[in-house]
């Protein structure tokens, strides 16, 4: 049987560990025994710009990349950039939004506005909107940095990996000093 | 850095293009490596570093990569030489004239191309350089066979004598997949001094014959493209075959599983039978490649009727989705924002030491001839501090050019600005050029003692090799002066004040002059100073100027009032209208803005 090809869009700014995030999870699927591949742009992502990840996974994947109209998840670092790839999600496909706004340099320059109604035009488009205070929970478990294994607890609660798989993958990736508040991060993340 | 690589196979492993390559060419005995930074390509020298018993350098510039590593081929050992695309063309002179010598040992060529210029100032397609310099290319499709072609790419150097290329693209430099390492062969040390003057010595008697064998080599490629078993025919529905290679194959089946498809491992020379029996077998045949027609012009002048750049983009990176849209004229369904989502460009970090340079530059009103690094992007607004950038060490030949066209109009206004890794690259030239001809400009180097852009790598200023270890560092100051430059000053560009005198002076004063505007990178940790208190504004002293907006620094941000609740607004001047704030998680206390504040509104957080 030929079963389906996934996709996950990761998205947000640089410096905020979009990067290693997919590492963890393109890690965590080919330990449960899944072929996965996923794509990024690195290079000028360091300075302040956009920063994305397609992860793609399933029984055998080709293309790194996901085509428009064809991602399940979409997991938003921030706020804003949630809007700038919707257009990659499936009608119907399941939004996590970090609820934390950078704000570009247009509209630090008072050039721009930041768009004030990102979750409910969302909401007006997606039946499945999750919004989640990922810096507050990254407090709580003491490492303010760790949005990102948040945001990966949450997204762990829509995906079918065994919870040992994901702590093994957050063990042996980050230094020794920061494991323990990762995985509390990804628990609080996985417990809203 | 310590050799820190597994060196064994230990089972699947994901890994980004680069790293299967680096990983390829250590399995098969590959123990020498030159190359300079560039994305897409960097990863793929520092992964092969980290490997044991390997040699590997950043050399200063493409050009002087290449002839090391041909250096090395001729003393028997199998080289590695990698760049970005727009790196082969200053590598482009040694290139031409290795297909003609040959490598006796082996030397492989990795270009990492850019469709969709990701990182880069063009997207030119090197699969031409290898119908030019007349110079097999591979080109893989994914991590797997990165790892694999690497290696088939040295046996083919080693087997027809020539140099090799391996291309890349972006998209599978810097993509992850599921590799499966294989344990390394052993080492076989087969260097040795061998002299061979008709076969190395090009001048134009011996490089005639050499030229003969070219064409030679080229025959026999021929032969062995149609048997090589990379290139891959899969018979499926008969009536569509789709003709392609590297990542585009992969977008094509991940759109289209059951067309058929020849893929090409090699693309170039061309695998002409093959081609002509696809031809025979399927009814309808499109060539999909991104960027040029490369595939497509050769197979029409075969006389086979296909389909290309007639429903493909010429421009730009495809994926899945262009490519079914283009074959099945069908757009996937999905839903796109209705609101102006505003850009998120690539910025100069807080604290970045360009940042000062560039204000004080952009209020000089000179023309600023640039280059490429991290500085480029001081051209934006609200900074507007650069006006040119071609490619690197253009800044100072550029601003030699236009100081001597525009004469006495250009008196004191014309900058070049160069980055420490760029002006070590290719700026010393043009340097010497604009001291020998007695040019009239003041050039700038960026020294933030790094190679920023591509990720701190090390170049012949940093004092330390690619491998970690400690050398002597250019004595910049002294090379400069050897050129025959007389005023070489140094200055701060945290300190404004000082900055803008020093270049005011040298711009006032006819004839070359060098300023080095000197200070870590914000981002290198090697340098670190100690940190510094972020910095507040005092809403009861700003009168709502916008001198420090002018900075583009990420943590100021402008307020109207208009937007602010009442309890918030304070006016301190006439027609104020709003105020700045700096975000105390981002700031790292630079003082750039503070210097500009002329009301001290600007303060340490408390
Ligand atoms: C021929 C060529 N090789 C490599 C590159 C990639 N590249 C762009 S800028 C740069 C170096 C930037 O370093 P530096 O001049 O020190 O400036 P910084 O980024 O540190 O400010 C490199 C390697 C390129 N554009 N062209």
């Amino acid at each position: 049987m030929k079963s389906e090809v996934k996709s996950i869009l990761m998205a947000g700014v640089g410096g905020q560990g979009v990067l290693r995030a997919s590492d963890i999870l393109c890690q965590v699927m080919m330990d449960s025994g899944l072929d996965v591949k996923k794509s990024e742009v690195h290079g000028m992502a360091q300075r302040g710009g956009c920063v994305t990840s397609h992860v793609r996974y399933g029984q055998k994947v080709h293309s790194p990349l996901a085509k428009k109209g064809d991602v399940e998840i979409l997991l938003a670092f921030e706020k804003l950039e949630t809007l700038r790839y919707l257009d990659y999600l499936k009608p119907g496909g399941i939004v996590i939004i970090n609820d934390e706004e950078m704000n570009p340099p247009s509209v630090n320059l008072g050039a721009a506005a930041y768009p004030e109604t990102v979750v409910p035009i969302v909401r007006e488009r997606f039946p499945s909107v999750i919004v989640v205070n990922a810096p507050e929970l990254a407090d709580r478990a003491g490492n303010r940095r760790a949005v990102n294994t948040v945001l990966l607890g949450v997204l762990s609660k829509y995906l079918k990996i065994e919870e040992q798989q994901w702590e093994k993958g957050i063990r042996d990736s980050f230094p020794p000093k920061t494991v323990d508040a990762n995985i509390k991060a990804f628990h609080l993340g996985r417990g809203i | 850095m310590t050799a820190s690589r597994k060196n064994g196979a230990a089972g699947k492993r994901l890994m980004s293009g680069n790293e299967a390559i680096a990983r390829g060419a250590y399995e098969c005995g590959v123990r020498f490596g030159s190359g300079y930074p560039g994305t897409p390509s960097t990863e793929i020298m520092e992964e092969f570093a980290r490997y044991e018993g390997v040699y590997a350098e950043w050399s200063p510039n493409e050009k002087v990569a290449l002839e090391v590593g041909i250096g090395a081929a001729l003393a028997g050992a199998r080289a590695l030489v990698t760049m970005k695309h727009v790196g082969v063309n200053v590598a482009a002179d040694p290139l031409f004239t290795v297909s003609y010598t040959g490598t006796n040992g082996a030397l492989v060529i990795v270009s990492a191309d850019d469709p969709s210029l990701h990182s880069s100032q063009n997207e030119q397609d090197n699969r031409n350089y290898a119908k030019f310099a007349k110079i097999p290319m591979l080109e893989p499709a994914d991590s797997e066979e990165a790892r694999q072609f690497i290696k088939i790419a040295f046996e083919m150097s080693e087997r027809f004598d020539t140099p090799v290329f391996l291309r890349s693209v972006t998209r599978l430099s810097h993509s992850k997949a599921v590799v499966t390492p294989e344990d390394p062969v052993p080492v076989e040390d087969r260097t040795a001094i061998n002299i061979n003057a008709a076969k190395y010595v090009m001048v134009p008697f011996n490089a005639r014959v050499r030229r003969v064998e070219v064409e030679k080599r080229m025959n026999a490629l021929r032969e062995f493209a149609e048997t090589f078993p990379e290139n891959r025919m899969e018979i499926n529905d008969p009536e569509v075959g789709i003709i392609t290679a590297g990542m585009c194959y992969h977008y094509a089946k991940a759109a289209f599983r059951d067309y058929s498809y020849l893929k090409l491992g090699m693309v170039y020379p061309l695998p002409v039978g093959m081609i002509r029996e696809f031809a025979r077998k399927v009814k309808k045949i499109y060539v999909l490649e991104e960027m040029d027609p490369f595939f497509e012009e050769q197979i029409k002048a075969l006389g086979i009727s296909v389909i290309g750049k007639e429903i493909f983009p010429y421009t730009g990176e495809f994926d899945p989705g262009i490519v079914q849209t283009a074959i099945s004229g069908t757009k996937p369904e999905s839903i796109s924002c209705p609101v102006d989502i505003p850009p998120r460009p690539p910025n100069l970090c807080p604290g970045c030491p360009h940042r000062g340079l560039f204000h004080v530059l952009s209020r000089l009103k000179t023309f600023v001839t640039g280059d490429i690094g991290c500085y480029t992007l001081s051209f934006m607004k609200p900074l507007e501090g650069l006006h040119s950038c071609i490619c690197m060490g253009a800044s100072i030949g550029m601003a030699h050019g236009m100081s001597k066209a525009l004469g006495e109009k250009g008196r004191g206004k014309i900058v070049g600005v160069i980055g420490d890794s760029t002006f070590l690259h290719s700026g010393i030239t043009p340097l010497l050029n604009l001291a020998y001809n007695k040019g009239d400009a003041v050039i700038v180097i960026c020294d933030n003692r790094t190679t920023a852009m591509t990720g701190m790598q090390e170049h012949p200023g940093t004092g330390y090799t690619l491998q970690g270890e400690k050398t002597k560092p250019v004595d910049l100051k002294a090379l400069i002066t050897a050129l025959g430059i007389d005023s070489v000053r140094v200055v701060d560009p945290y300190d404004l004040k000082v900055t803008r005198a020093v270049l005011k002076e040298e711009l006032d004063r006819p004839g070359p002059s060098v300023v080095i505007s000197q200070r870590a990178c914000v981002l290198f940790k090697r340098e670190a100073k100690a940190a510094r208190k972020p910095l507040r504004v005092n809403p009861d002293k700003c009168i709502g100027c916008r001198s420090c907006i002018g900075l583009g620094c990420p943590p100021i941000a402008w307020r109207n009032f208009s937007e602010l609740p009442p309890e918030q607004v304070k006016k301190n001047a006439k027609k104020q209208d709003g105020m700045a704030v700096i975000d105390g998680t981002l700031c790292n206390g630079c003082t750039v803005c503070q210097q500009l504040c002329k009301v001290g509104a600007i303060v340490e957080e408390d």
